[in-house]
């Protein structure tokens, strides 16, 4: 009936509009051609231009002397020093607030309880507060001059400009990724097969590790790349607390701050690179890890 | 096993969402649980099974009458199917079924042999043996649904709760279902409790039917008892079509319009299920409702019919075998009169 309507549509051009493929999708959700171009092109350009070509000139002023050049800036104790110190804060701050990043979680997705909004706003506040204050708050709590520094002191406790400080920023700054990871995932599970396994006589840890682990493995160690990546990368929280003392409070970043400010381009981008080498392992483990949990 | 709950009140804020309820469920009995959505009845289910708990300072749960109350939902020996079956999904139907024996303390826990064996066993009982090795989101909504059932009976409870078991399922695997229930119910003879909002299922199945609406318990009896006589407007809705008389428009009928005119409540209302509206020819000086036919559905068993009441124009359905439609060779805008075999009147404050 639409189409004795419409005189001008001849009926040999309704069927050739059906017959081809191409115009099979109704235009309204069709782009030009033109137009997916230019905004593949912009897209390409961007990333080319803010990500790729950045990366890649980390790589070539690292090896701009040659590969002797790039892995003797390995050598020197303190670089060793800084690297240490990264992978040992990593490896404090990391299963802290993976199990800190669980318990919150948890207790969002799976209980109902007053203060529950005020709980997730604290989550994300570390994202939305600069990593600098967020080094001067700690600063500000445990300096020598903080509210707690006479009590540490009297102690013998030193946190800021040592390690503890380090550890305790990366931490700060880093708690986020695990709970942000989770929240959702556990939201749209929601809690039938808990309840479930609980009407069946499991235990409450029974349950946690049989049921609720399995569902959210996926996006548990999504969270841990993440968080992993950014408490070995972390600059600005890490640099108020720690005092620069060399080969003792540096993490990399640090390390690679100080260097370049000696003029050893050679190896600040030596050592700039494996942070950009982490950054590329973070992302292909993180596709691995999306195409595992969308098979799940 | 028989399940009491007794004085059971619970409020979500400002909602009340059981008022003092009282429930019998008897040993060995298949009790349903019918109500409309928001009556109550899934968080009785869930009170019993220990999911939920009553207002504090109300409400007491007994299982053969021995006060359960504070005992925790996995030492209820109670076995439990969701609406949507929370299987665990990333375990295989094998696995879903064995885990309430896997996760017994050592001491209880059945060796693995002894799992297998029962698991098997229950597979065979659910039909489901050749699926051991699927997993959920490869069964369809039925085979869901027996994997859920399998999984409930593996722990061996001592009451089944089941809710809303057929809800998301298609019209026919609904049907066929329930009818495999009530046969694994006469087998195994466990106390269970099913909540559904579906009326034709309740009746079909259960042994006993308990009514609620908006809060409270209407009625329970068995499904005759409620069909047939239903204690309240409410129960009388709920179960099936009804027509509804004014009580001063039949006075103008005459005696012979109904079986039982004492039982009328003077300025009621009465309720008439369509297969008990008589239909008779018209006749001057003959006892009846005259009504007019507007429209007769032949699709089906039963003929029904639309008619309206020639004073007050008020539509009514009746339900009369094919044969008769034919001996009556009825035809729309007929003119015919209505007689009422069993009637209920209710008081007008007490409709919905």
């Amino acid at each position: 009936m639409e189409q004795l309507e419409k005189p001008h549509l001849t009926m040999g051009a309704v069927i050739s509009r059906l017959a081809s493929p191409a115009r099979a999708a109704p235009r309204a959700t069709a782009d030009p051609a033109w137009l997916r171009c230019l905004l593949l092109a912009v897209a390409v350009i961007f990333l080319s231009v803010f990500l790729l070509v950045p990366l890649a000139a980390v790589f070539t002023e690292a090896l701009r002397r040659g590969v002797g050049a790039y892995f003797s800036a390995f050598a020197s104790d303190e670089t060793r020093a800084a690297i240490k110190l990264t992978f040992l804060t990593a490896a404090i701050a990391v299963p802290l607030n993976l199990v800190f990043g669980v318990a919150a979680s948890w207790a969002i997705a799976k209980f109902q309880f007053r203060g529950k909004s005020l709980l997730m706003t604290l989550i994300d506040l570390p994202f939305a507060v600069s990593p600098v204050i967020s080094g001067l708050v700690y600063v500000l709590l445990f300096g020598a001059q903080g509210w707690l520094g006479p009590w540490l002191e009297a102690h013998d406790i030193t946190i800021i400009f040592a390690v503890p400080g380090i550890v305790l920023a990366t931490i700060f700054v880093t708690f986020p990724f695990v709970a942000r990871e989770l929240i959702p995932i556990m939201q749209a599970q929601g809690t039938d097969e808990e309840m479930a396994a609980i009407t069946l006589g499991a235990s409450g840890w029974q349950t946690f590790r049989r049921v609720t682990l399995p569902n959210i493995k996926w996006g548990l160690f999504y969270g841990v790349i993440l968080c992993n990546a950014r408490a070995m990368g972390e600059f600005g929280a890490v640099s108020v607390v720690s005092g620069h003392i060399r080969g003792e409070t540096n993490t990399i970043p640090l390390q690679v701050e100080i260097l370049y400010n000696e003029y050893n381009f050679v190896a600040a981008f030596a050592v700039a690179s494996l942070l950009a080498l982490l950054a590329m392992a973070t992302i292909v483990l993180k596709a691995i890890v999306e195409r595992k949990a969308h098979e799940a | 096993m028989s399940v009491e709950a007794t004085d059971i009140r619970k409020t979500f804020g400002a909602a009340n969402v059981l008022d003092g309820v009282n429930l019998n469920a008897k040993s060995g009995r298949l009790t349903a649980l019918l109500g409309p959505s928001g009556s109550g009845k899934t968080t009785l289910l869930r009170i019993i099974a220990g999911l939920d708990h009553a207002d504090a300072g109300s409400g007491r749960i007994s299982f053969h009458g021995h006060d359960v109350t504070g005992v925790p939902a996995g030492l209820r020996k109670v076995g439990f199917v969701f609406q949507n079956y929370a299987l665990f999904r990333h375990m295989t139907v094998f696995e879903n079924i064995a885990f309430g024996l896997k996760v017994r303390r050592r001491r209880e826990r059945p060796a693995r042999g002894e799992i297998a064996e029962r698991v098997n066993k229950l597979l065979k009982l659910v039909q489901l043996d050749e699926f051991s090795n699927r997993y959920p989101t490869q069964l369809s909504g039925g085979q869901r649904q027996r994997v859920a059932l399998a999984r409930a009976l593996a722990v061996e409870p001592e009451v089944l709760l089941l809710d809303e078991p057929f809800g998301a399922l298609d019209a026919k695997v609904r049907k066929e279902l329930r009818r495999w229930l009530r046969r694994l119910h006469d087998e195994v003879h466990l106390t269970t409790i099913f909540v559904t909002h579906d009326q034709e299922e309740a009746l079909e199945i259960a042994d006993e039917v308990v009514i609620m609406n908006q809060a409270r318990i209407e009625q329970a009896g068995t499904p005759q008892e409620v069909y047939d006589r239903p204690a309240t407007p409410f129960v009388y809705q709920f179960l099936g079509n009804v027509n509804v008389f004014r009580e001063q428009s039949l006075a103008l009928a005459g005696n012979g319009t109904y079986f039982h005119p004492g039982s009328l409540v003077a300025g009621g209302l009465v309720y008439v299920r369509p297969h008990d509206v008589e239909i008779v020819p018209h006749e001057p000086g003959v006892d009846g409702i005259p009504a007019i036919v507007r429209h007769v559905h032949t699709a089906g068993p039963l003929a029904r019919l639309t008619l309206e009441q020639v004073q007050t124009h008020e539509p009514v359905d009746a339900e009369i075998s094919r044969m008769e439609l034919d001996q009556l060779g009825l035809q729309p805008n007929d003119l015919v009169l209505l007689r009422l075999r069993q009637t209920r009147s209710f008081k007008h404050d007490y409709a919905l």
